[in-house]
Order: C-alpha cells, then sequence, then structure tokens
C-alpha cells in the first residue's frame, strides 16, 4: 500500500507537468508568438479552457501527499517555505491573468496581465523544480525531521538546473503545443519559437538526466527513464526541425514525463534526502499515514482518478480545433458587451461592417 | 510572535478565501438555475441573464480558486507538527476534495464558459451543473475536515498520535452534518444577495426593467427559505457545539459562571476577557437556554467551572478562548442575519404588490444589503475558530503545539506582509471588476428568427 501510494504521487506530479507544461510554456511564449493583442489571445486562448483543470493536478498531487504521506508533506512545505510562497504567488498572478486580461479592452491593463502571465508562467516551473530537485539531492534535515538550513541552503545546483531544465521543456512543449493548435502566422511563429528553443532544451535534458543518474545512483548505466527522456527529447528536437507537429508534441510530452518519473524514481524509497545524516532521510515508511487512511484513500482514487482521466479526455476532444489569430482580430462577442460601442481595432479599419456586426452579435457563430 | 504571525497568516488568508467561497456556491447555483430556465423555456432573457451573472460568477471564481491553492499548502507550509499530527485523518477529506470535487468542477466550469457553441444544449446545460455540484461537494470535504478539528471523531489514539479508523464517522460527525448545512444557506444567501443587489442597482439606473425585474424576484425567491433555515441550522449548530465545545459556546455569550436557567445577554458593556462582571446588560430570559439546549430551563456551564475542569483534565494551562470575540461575533452573526431576513421578506411583500422595480428604497437598501452577508460570514467563521482556541484540534492539540518548528519569525513577516500585499491589490482589482461589469448593460437581446441559433462561446 504504501509503495502504490508513491507511485499514485509520482503519477499526479507526473500529469500535473505533462498537462500544466504546455500551459506553462504557451504562458512564457504569448507575448512572442502572438506579435499583437489578436495574436496573444489567440496564444491564450488555446489553453483557456484547459489550464484551470490542469493545475488541480498540483492541488491534488500536494494533498495527496497530505493524506498519504504527512511528514513528506510538512518538511518540503515548511522547509522550502518562501520557495512556496513564491510560488503560490506566481501561480496566483498568472491564474487570475487569464481571466482578467481580456476584462478590459485597454492597452496598458492588457500588457500588465500579459507581464503577470509570462513572469507566473517562468517561475512557477522553475521554482517547483527547485523544490522537486531539492527532494533528491537533499536538504539539511534533522532527526525529527525538519529542515535546519537558511533561505539560500535551498538553491542546491541540482535543484537548480531542474528548475532550469523543467522552464526550458516548459517552453518547448508548449512551442509545439502552439504549434498544433493555431493556424497561419500564429502558427509558423510558434514552430519558429520551438526551433530556437528546441537545441536548449535537448542540452538542457540531456544534462538533467545525467545529472540525476549521479544524484541518486552510483552505477554507471542510465536508468531506464534516463535513457527514455534523453532519447525523447533529441527525437523532439529533431522533430521541431522536420516540423512534424504532431509527433514533436509527442516526443515533448514523454520527454516531461520522464524527466518528472526520473526524480522519483531517483528518489524511492527515500521522499526527501537529508544532507545532515543518511539516518534522517525521510522515507515512505517513516513519513506514510497509517493502513487503514492509505486503504481509504486508495479505494477513493481507484474510483475517481479514471473518471477525472475521461472527462478531462472528453474536454481535450471538445476543444480539439485550432485557434487562429482572425478570430480575434474583430472584437469578439463580449460576454456582457461594453455600454459603448468597442472602437474598431487598428488592424480592422472599416470596410467590413457586415462581418464586423456579425461577430459582435450574438447571433453570429463563433469561429472556435 | 512565530505562533501569532502564523495564526494572523492563516486567519488573514482563510477569511480572504471565504469572501469568494460562498459566491462561487451561491451564484453557481442561480446562474445554473438561469440557465436551466433558458434552456426550458428558450426565453431570451433568461439567456442574457445566465451571460451576465455568468461574468460575474466567472470573475470570482478566479480569485477563490487561486487564494484556495494558498489554503491548501498553508497546512504544510505553518503548521508542519500538526500537519505530521493529523495528517492521516485531515489530509484524507482535503485529497477527496481535489480529486472529487476542484477537478470536476475546474474542468466544467472550462467546458461551460468556452463550450456555447461546440456542445449540444442539453450537454452545456449539464456542464453548469456540474460545477456547480463541484463546489457544492468541495465545501463538504473541507468541512468534513474543519469539523474534525472541532470534534474529533473515528480515530483511536496510537502511540499517542491520532490515527483514522472509521472514515463514516468523519463523515456523519454531527458538527459535520449541521456546520455544512449552515454553509451551504449561507452560500446561497450570499450568491442571492449578490443577484439582488446587481439586479436592485440595475433597477435603480435604467437597466432593462423587466429582465432584471424577473432576475431580482428569483434572488428573493432564493434568499428567504435561505436566510431562514440559516438561522435555524445556526441555532442547532449552536446546541451541538455547545454539547462538544462547551466553552465556545459559553465565550460566545460571556458566562462566566454555571446558569440554569439563563438568560440571553442581547447587548453588554464589560463582560469581556479581563473583566467577569458587565456593567451594563440587556437580557432576555430563559432564552439562552432555549438557544444553547432547546429546553426551557436548560443548564449553560460557566467559563470559570469549565476551566478548572479542563485544567483537571488537560493539566495547567488556560483554555477559555477569546470571549470578546466570542461575543461580538455571535452577535454580529445572528442580528445581521435578521437584518438580512428582513430585508428579504420586506422584498417579498414588494413582489406582491408588484412594486419591487419601482420601490426606490428598497432598492437602495438592497443595494448595500450585499455587504452583510460577507460581514456575518466573516463573523461566523471567527465565532467557529477562534472559539475552537487554545486548540487547533480539540482535546488532542493545543494551537502553540502545532506550529512548524523551524520556519523562522523573519519568512514568516515576508509571507504574511507579502500574502497582504497580493491579496490586498487583487481583491480591490476582483471588486472593481465586479462593480464595472455588474454596472454593464446586458447581453443585446437576440431577434426572434435566431432563438435557435447557437450562442457564442466565452472567450479570454
Amino acid at each position: 500500500m504504501v509503495p502504490f501510494w508513491f507511485i499514485v504521487i509520482a503519477v499526479l506530479w507526473t500529469g500535473f507537468f505533462i498537462l500544466e507544461g504546455f500551459d506553462f510554456g504557451v504562458g512564457m511564449l504569448h507575448s512572442l508568438a502572438g506579435q499583437d493583442d489578436p495574436g496573444r489571445r489567440a496564444a491564450i486562448n488555446t489553453i483557456g479552457p484547459l489550464w484551470d483543470g490542469n493545475e488541480v493536478w498540483l492541488i491534488v498531487a500536494v494533498a495527496a501527499m497530505f493524506a498519504a504521506f504527512p511528514g513528506w508533506y510538512a518538511t518540503a512545505l515548511s522547509g522550502s517555505y518562501l520557495v512556496v510562497v513564491l510560488i503560490l504567488a506566481s501561480l496566483i498572478i498568472r491564474g487570475v491573468a487569464f481571466e482578467y486580461r481580456g476584462k478590459r479592452d485597454a492597452a496598458r491593463w492588457r500588457r500588465t496581465w500579459d507581464a503577470a502571465l509570462t513572469v507566473g508562467s517562468v517561475l512557477a516551473p522553475f521554482l517547483i523544480g527547485l523544490v522537486l530537485g531539492d527532494l533528491l539531492h537533499g536538504l539539511p534535515i534533522n532527526s525529527s525531521q525538519n529542515f535546519t538550513g537558511s533561505f539560500w541552503d535551498l538553491f542546491q545546483p541540482y535543484g537548480v538546473f531542474t528548475g532550469v531544465a523543467l522552464v526550458l521543456i516548459c517552453l518547448l512543449h508548449g512551442a509545439t503545443f502552439l504549434c498544433l493548435k493555431t493556424t497561419g502566422t500564429l502558427r509558423e511563429r510558434s514552430g519558429l519559437l520551438a526551433r530556437r528553443v528546441a537545441p536548449f532544451t535537448g542540452a538542457g535534458v540531456v544534462a538533467f538526466a545525467i545529472w540525476t543518474h549521479v544524484t541518486s545512483s552510483t552505477t554507471f548505466f542510465l536508468r531506464p527513464l534516463e535513457l527514455l527522456a534523453i532519447l525523447a527529447v533529441l527525437a523532439a528536437v529533431w522533430l521541431v526541425y522536420a516540423r512534424r507537429d504532431g509527433f514533436a508534441f509527442t516526443a515533448t510530452t514523454i520527454t516531461i514525463a520522464a524527466s518528472i518519473a526520473s526524480i522519483f524514481v531517483g528518489l524511492y524509497p527515500n521522499v526527501m534526502v537529508s544532507t545532515t545524516n543518511p539516518a534522517y532521510n525521510l522515507t515512505v515508511h517513516n513519513t506514510a499515514s497509517p493502513p487503514y487512511s492509505l486503504k481509504v484513500m486508495s479505494v477513493v482514487v481507484i474510483i475517481f482518478l479514471p473518471v477525472v482521466l475521461a472527462y478531462q479526455t472528453w474536454t481535450y476532444y471538445v476543444f480539439r480545433r485550432r485557434v487562429s489569430r482572425d478570430q480575434f482580430a474583430q472584437k469578439p462577442p463580449p460576454v456582457v458587451p461594453a455600454q459603448t460601442a468597442p472602437p474598431t481595432p487598428p488592424e480592422q479599419p472599416a470596410g467590413r461592417p457586415g462581418r464586423h456586426r456579425a461577430v459582435l452579435h450574438p447571433r453570429g457563430r463563433s469561429q472556435t | 510572535m512565530a505562533l501569532d504571525l502564523a495564526r494572523w497568516q492563516f486567519a488573514f488568508t482563510a477569511i480572504n478565501h471565504f469572501f469568494f467561497i460562498p459566491v462561487t456556491i451561491g451564484l453557481g447555483f442561480l446562474t445554473a438555475l438561469l440557465h436551466t430556465a433558458w434552456y426550458r423555456t428558450k426565453r431570451d432573457e433568461y439567456l442574457r441573464l445566465t451571460r451576465f451573472f455568468g461574468t460575474l460568477l466567472v470573475i470570482n471564481v478566479a480569485i477563490g480558486v487561486v487564494t484556495g491553492l494558498v489554503q491548501e499548502f498553508e497546512f504544510g507550509m505553518n503548521w508542519g507538527a500538526y500537519s505530521r499530527l493529523v495528517g492521516n485523518i485531515f489530509g484524507a477529506p482535503l485529497a477527496m476534495e481535489g480529486l472529487a470535487a476542484f477537478f470536476l468542477e475546474s474542468t466544467f466550469l472550462g467546458l461551460w464558459l468556452f463550450g456555447w457553441d461546440k456542445l449540444p444544449r442539453r450537454l452545456h446545460l449539464l456542464t453548469i451543473w456540474a460545477v456547480s455540484l463541484g463546489s457544492v461537494l468541495s465545501g463538504a470535504f473541507i468541512m468534513a475536515a474543519n469539523s474534525w478539528m472541532q470534534h474529533p471523531v473515528g480515530y483511536t489514539m496510537v502511540n499517542g498520535k491520532p490515527q483514522l479508523d472509521d472514515i463514516w464517522a468523519v463523515f456523519t460527525n454531527p458538527v459535520f452534518v449541521w456546520g455544512y448545512a449552515k454553509v451551504l444557506f449561507v452560500s446561497l444567501v450570499t450568491g442571492a444577495s449578490i443577484m439582488l443587489a446587481v439586479s436592485a442597482w440595475q433597477l435603480r439606473h435604467g437597466g432593462d426593467r423587466p429582465v432584471f425585474t424577473r432576475s431580482a424576484r428569483l434572488s428573493l425567491i432564493v434568499l428567504v427559505p435561505a436566510i431562514l433555515f440559516t438561522l435555524l441550522v445556526g441555532d442547532e449548530l449552536g446546541v451541538v457545539e455547545g454539547t462538544y465545545q462547551p466553552m465556545k459556546i459559553a465565550a460566545a455569550e460571556a458566562q462566566w459562571t454555571t446558569c440554569q436557567p439563563c438568560s440571553f445577554s442581547l447587548f453588554q458593556i464589560g463582560g469581556g476577557n479581563d473583566d467577569q462582571t458587565p456593567t451594563q446588560i440587556i437580557e432576555i430570559p430563559h432564552l439562552l437556554s432555549l438557544l444553547a439546549t432547546n429546553h426551557w430551563n436548560g443548564k449553560v456551564v460557566g467559563l470559570n467551572p469549565l476551566q478548572s475542569q479542563y485544567s483537571k483534565q488537560f493539566g495547567p494551562g488556560y483554555y477559555v478562548p477569546n470571549v470578546f470575540i466570542q461575543y461580538w461575533s455571535m452577535r454580529a452573526m445572528a442580528y445581521l442575519g435578521v437584518v438580512v431576513l428582513l430585508i428579504s421578506l420586506w422584498g417579498l411583500w414588494l413582489i406582491r404588490g408588484k412594486k419591487l422595480a419601482t420601490s426606490r428604497v428598497f432598492l437602495w437598501v438592497a443595494v448595500w444589503g450585499a455587504v452583510l452577508p460577507f460581514v456575518m460570514n466573516t463573523a461566523g467563521w471567527l465565532l467557529t475558530e477562534s472559539g475552537r482556541q487554545p486548540w487547533i484540534v480539540q482535546g488532542i492539540m493545543l494551537t502553540k503545539n502545532g506550529i512548524s518548528p523551524t520556519v523562522s519569525t523573519t519568512w514568516l513577516w515576508i509571507s504574511v506582509l507579502g500574502f497582504a500585499v497580493l491579496y490586498g491589490t487583487l481583491g480591490t482589482v476582483d471588486l472593481l471588476l465586479m462593480l464595472r461589469y455588474s454596472r454593464n448593460q446586458l447581453p443585446p437581446a437576440r431577434a426572434a428568427a435566431d432563438v435557435d441559433a447557437p450562442v457564442p462561446a466565452v472567450q479570454y
């Protein structure tokens, strides 16, 4: 039961990064992929209906740690205290940015939320990566499972590099996602961004996989997952240059999954390494909840996780169509039209009033 | 110092979070009702109202979700010792909440917003009900967890540590059953008050009269029973809490000595923390006995006898919660509840005379009345949570023993100030957006020929 719960938590974290990984990437890249406001809106709307459901994977991963391994939850979050505060702040500004950006039609307002979305989307995977990397590298932890170091002790080289590698993977993952989900110039620019990022991501993941292996093992040969991460990222780089969007996205998905999973494989049976004394390591056994709690939670997760996967998959099917910049070039139908007539956007000089009106008016069919 | 900062931070973030939660639950339910009305009648005004109030719902959900994220992490960050001790019990409903409720709410909210023109009408209607169900369910799990801290059940002590041995006991805890019912009803009160206030503002400022009269009526029809049940359930919750947490109720009445029968103190000066004898007191005989025990001559044990009993049972210490907070939050909650009830009955009476849309005094009161549920809710949580002190888990762990031992005061100051700035800014932005969109016009009516045309999706 205890190893099962370790696997559940590893699966939840991996699922979180597969899904929210491209959300982070799109958040980082939306200002670069979209040249103007309609382009940026289109980029954001590729993940519009999806990002919130994706982020719940993080909440569930953390809550599952709380329920199944309370000691792990308590030590990780209280030890990385200020980093966790920063993670929360970046997730907060990013989350409201999605919702509030489009709620006012003012250039400064939108630029502010663009910045919030970009900064939040860079910081969140970097800092979460830092925390995950620190689990494996180890932190000063005493015999009563409490972190005893300072704030700067959290910035272990391996942890920092894990954060950097995750940002790089999310960038490529997001860029390939945008290629898949957009049309026209937006798609071309996303492809260009993917090709720019790809070599860095490739180098980053190769280094990360090797460093992970060196940190967690004394053997020479890479573990299968570490090898898979390297092969997948090399395939992703090649596929990005070969402009095979669908396969490239599959490859980045495998890359991010294998990278996150390899941290957890490297950890087991530890959950947090103590640099003070290996005897103080937090393990699945000395942090786990008693069997009854795990049994109850197992029933719940076995029933609900497949259901969640089913309706989230269905959501991706419903929103499978590409998003184009042109949908946003005219004012999309606002939820509630502003009191004054919206000004004509500069890209659409007068001359097509009929079409403009069709989109403005609820009668018009939206093109998404 | 670290303890105080950790407590301030939790109180601040939790109170802020609970500004948005009842709006999400209440307004979500009302929006689902409006959407259903449109589905069944195909009448355009229901669609316009659904889109209008749906926007307000979404502005509010965004900040409710992100403030909830903080709550989920805060137990481990600030209350490490607590998390270690009771994670196997308290963490379980939290994990269930994520799996069963948050996924449902978040995924289907995306489907509802962006799915207007992509899903068949019936399926699309189901998505808003799934959102509503998700928010209602999440309340159940978190209230089960909270109620366990008020009245721990379903566990055995093994080596001084509580271990869950009966999950059903956690979900049939009487404190949970009544507390959860109360949360649902106050959420309806909050959501309906917002809908009423927005409709009233629109009616006063030349909004579409027939349409907003309809939403004002709907909100009143929900508000009247919701506030009535809030008061009734609240009363019963008082009896239940009085049984398991007698300190909480005695402190809420500033009842230092045991009484039988007990008078209810309507208003008093003095009798608080450092002073056991009030100088001025207006009382109603027998009412406290009735409220606290459901009996005309019921006995309420006073704070002093309880203190000596607890000292014997749990060792030396001071076990009386902050009497000033208890006494006044109880009264703020109850008195404002009565005010809300009166406002809603007034509105109902105006509906009967068909004067709802024209009574400018009522409409003015209804606009400002939207503030009351937020004060009530905050007072209610102060009463519940401050009344549990000095315990973090009643009878099992003291709050001062629950904090993370190695989180420094400096870290705490940084996080407290950081959250204060962040929440202050985002709260202001949220309020301004809510006001702005409340004052917008309704989406335009559709031509009669377009009744069956697809409705455009919402986009960011």
